[in-house]
């Protein structure tokens, strides 16, 4: 352990170590994202997670926001483990009936000021399961959404890009309840 | 004892079902069928329903023989399978749930998947509308002094799938975990009925979407088998390829996660950061992180090229050079041992009761791998051993994971030496009668089950079944007399996927 942990002091941090193109979007990403949210909401900004009925596929990229890659808690952004935590609802899926109820008592469980993001085709109208028995349709049909991120499933560098494209709605007060 | 072809040619052989036998029996044969389940001669595949027949699909696992065994419901009813052989009773409750089958003698009668909210009853069978009004659901009682009760769920702490369980623990011991599934329930296999090829093949790659490769991949085998359409040998291999990476990135994911849950932030990190390296290099190879929509009936959309190898190749070395050192520091660390061994210990003779496939049932002493029993191409050529464990703990589930990641590392190798030339895709031909296909294929959390019946391109019935059906019961069992804190770390190194089961 001591070993990894001596090795990690002087490794370069891996998200600056690649220069590829998609790594230096997330750099600029990065920064964009922390000036932003560091003016509204100081330096934090709490996401809960909501899968509503997914495949799974998006909580997976989700996931590897938090890898040493992406690293979203540097910025601020982190994920909570109650929406009575949340500032940010993040909601995966087509809706499905079964989840309907959970999905609004969550909402209502988070505390106000809040936004949805809806990630995920899914999320959009219910993408390749629209018109199921059991499904009732995208995140908007159930709860108020201030964002979508398309994508099956959305990158996370889309995701990053999403959470800034809120900020920046947040800032301007258009989406605010 | 009979064996299964005895057992088939018993029965009415059905035309046009491949690559294994079908066969339409009575009820007495369907009866002691599930007698020979019970003892465990026979292991069972699967259950699933159309409007008035009920299907088994039956593992002889010595002979590496399957059949599947039909019997008519005219009358909607049918013995119950579950009755003598548990593994069924969930199975037996979604048939009941989607086609309004009943299984006599069924012990337990409570809804599954039908939550009371689709407005239908029987869905699959002709819906009858119904108000959507919510009937309380009858958890299982134990009674016993200071015994108390913890809710969790459908939504949890974590990003993970909704799902409820219900803890009844006596002080920090559990005594009794009753999971209730079928939130994330979106109609699948509805939704198949009267899709196209494309459209099939693209809903059975968001059935899970950790397993979106070897979902597209059962899917695509049995439409072909179906079909008698034979796959481009280049298909045959890339399609292994992408399974492999698919392996590789979440076993890579979960051990880390494993970890994650006993508190070991470490190899969390680390592991996430190989997952991710896996999965970069998929997108670079074949276009998308989780390798979706690339397996079709008939072959592959996308052709490897030189610098897809050549990520693919890089991501690998990096690997198998930073993963040997965390599995050193696993097997190292006293503290993290002391939270894995002996924790959540599923005994051998359950996972073989319940057939249960990938590390769940190798890590108790089911050695079942679907590439190596029922042996697909291009897995006659390829060399790999399939790791087996006894003791049945979350050790020994991350010890499986580990020797797999191994196995897979190795295989990529071989597969991008060997990979031949040749075209990506055979065309299919729609045929004007009716026919049957039925594949089985090892995705990393177990074997994936996939049948149906095209006629004119269109599918007319398609089920798919998860791995999941046969480990999310063995989970209620093995977290018995474990502490409640240790929950998430059981549940992590079994990894079920709420997504396949509620399908």
């Amino acid at each position: 352990m001591r070993r990894l942990f001596f090795e990690s002091l002087f490794r370069p941090p891996l998200t600056e170590q690649a220069p590829a193109a998609d790594d230096a979007a997330i750099a600029e990403l990065a920064r964009a994202v922390e000036v932003t949210a560091r003016r509204r909401l100081g330096r934090s900004l709490s996401i809960r997670e909501v899968d509503a009925g997914s495949c799974n596929g998006c909580e997976l990229e989700i996931h590897a926001l938090n890898n040493a890659y992406y690293d979203v808690e540097r910025f601020g952004l982190r994920f909570v483990a109650s929406p009575r935590h949340a500032d940010v609802l993040m909601v995966t899926g087509p809706v499905t009936k079964n989840m309907r109820d959970a999905l609004e008592r969550t909402y209502h469980a988070t505390p106000n000021p809040k936004w949805v993001v809806a990630v995920g085709d899914c999320a959009r109208d219910g993408g390749c399961f629209a018109g199921s028995y059991a499904v009732v349709g995208g995140v908007s049909d159930v709860i108020p959404v201030d964002l979508h991120i398309p994508g099956c499933p959305p990158q996370p560098i889309a995701m990053l890009r999403g959470l800034l494209a809120l900020l920046d709605r947040v800032d301007t007060g258009a989406a605010a309840p | 004892m009979p064996s299964l072809i005895d057992l088939v040619q018993k029965g009415r052989k059905v035309r046009h079902h491949a690559p294994w036998p079908r066969a339409v029996i009575d009820s007495a044969l369907w009866a002691s069928t599930a007698s020979e389940l019970a003892q465990g001669r026979l292991s069972l595949l699967g259950l699933w329903g159309e409007p008035a027949m009920v299907h088994m699909a039956i593992l002889d696992q010595e002979a590496a023989a399957i059949a599947v065994l039909s019997l008519d419901c005219p009358d909607g009813s049918y013995p119950s399978v579950g009755a003598r052989h548990p593994p069924a009773l969930r199975l037996e409750r979604t048939i009941n749930d989607l086609f309004g089958l009943s299984a006599e003698g069924l012990p337990d009668k409570r809804p599954w998947l039908d939550h009371d909210r689709w407005g239908v009853c029987f869905p699959l069978a002709g819906c009858v509308d119904v108000p959507v009004e919510a009937s309380p659901y009858p958890f299982l009682t134990t009674i016993g002094e200071g015994v108390h009760q913890i809710a969790v769920g459908p939504v949890h702490a974590g990003i993970i799938e909704p799902g409820h369980f219900r803890f009844t623990a006596s002080g920090e011991t559990v005594v009794r975990l009753e999971q209730r599934l079928g939130y994330t329930h979106k109609g699948i296999e509805g939704l198949m009925t009267g899709a196209t090829l494309e459209r099939g093949v693209q809903l059975a790659g968001r059935v899970s979407g950790d397993s979106t490769v070897a979902y597209a991949y059962a899917f695509s085998k049995a439409a072909e088998a179906a079909l008698q359409l034979v796959v481009p040998d280049r298909a045959n291999w890339l399609r292994a390829l992408l399974a492999e990476l698919e392996r590789l990135a979440n076993h890579l994911g979960d051990i880390g996660a494993i970890c994650n849950d006993a508190s070991f932030a470490l190899i969390h990190a680390h592991c996430s950061v190989l997952r991710e390296a896996v999965l970069r290099a998929a997108d670079l190879a074949f276009g998308h992180r989780l390798m979706r929509d690339i397996i079709v009936p008939g072959g592959v959309t996308r052709d490897l090229d030189e610098w897809g190898t050549k990520a693919i190749r890089a991501a690998l070395n990096d690997i198998r050079l930073r993963f040997a050192v965390l599995v050193e520091l696993y097997d190292n660390t006293a503290s993290l041992q002391d939270r894995t061994v002996n924790t959540g210990v599923l005994k051998p003779a359950l996972a073989r009761q319940y057939a249960a496939g990938g590390y769940v049932g190798r890590a108790s002493g089911r050695s079942f791998d679907a590439r190596k029993t029922l042996v697909y191409p291009p897995y006659e050529r390829l060399h790999f051993e399939v790791p087996v464990l006894n003791e049945g703990d979350v050790n020994a589930r991350v010890w499986l994971r580990v020797r797999e990641v191994v196995q897979s590392l190795s295989l990529v190798d071989q597969i991008l030496r060997q990979l031949p030339e040749g075209p990506l895709i055979s065309p299919a031909e729609p045929q004007p009668e009716a026919r049957e296909g039925i594949a089985v294929v090892e995705g990393f959390r177990g074997d994936i089950l996939v049948w149906l019946r095209v006629q004119e391109g269109l599918v007319e019935r398609c089920h798919l079944r998860d791995p999941s059906w046969f480990q999310w019961p063995l989970l209620e069992a093995a977290i018995e007399g474990n502490i409640v804190a240790d929950f998430p770390l059981c549940n992590k190194s079994f990894n079920c996927s709420y997504s396949g089961q509620d399908t």
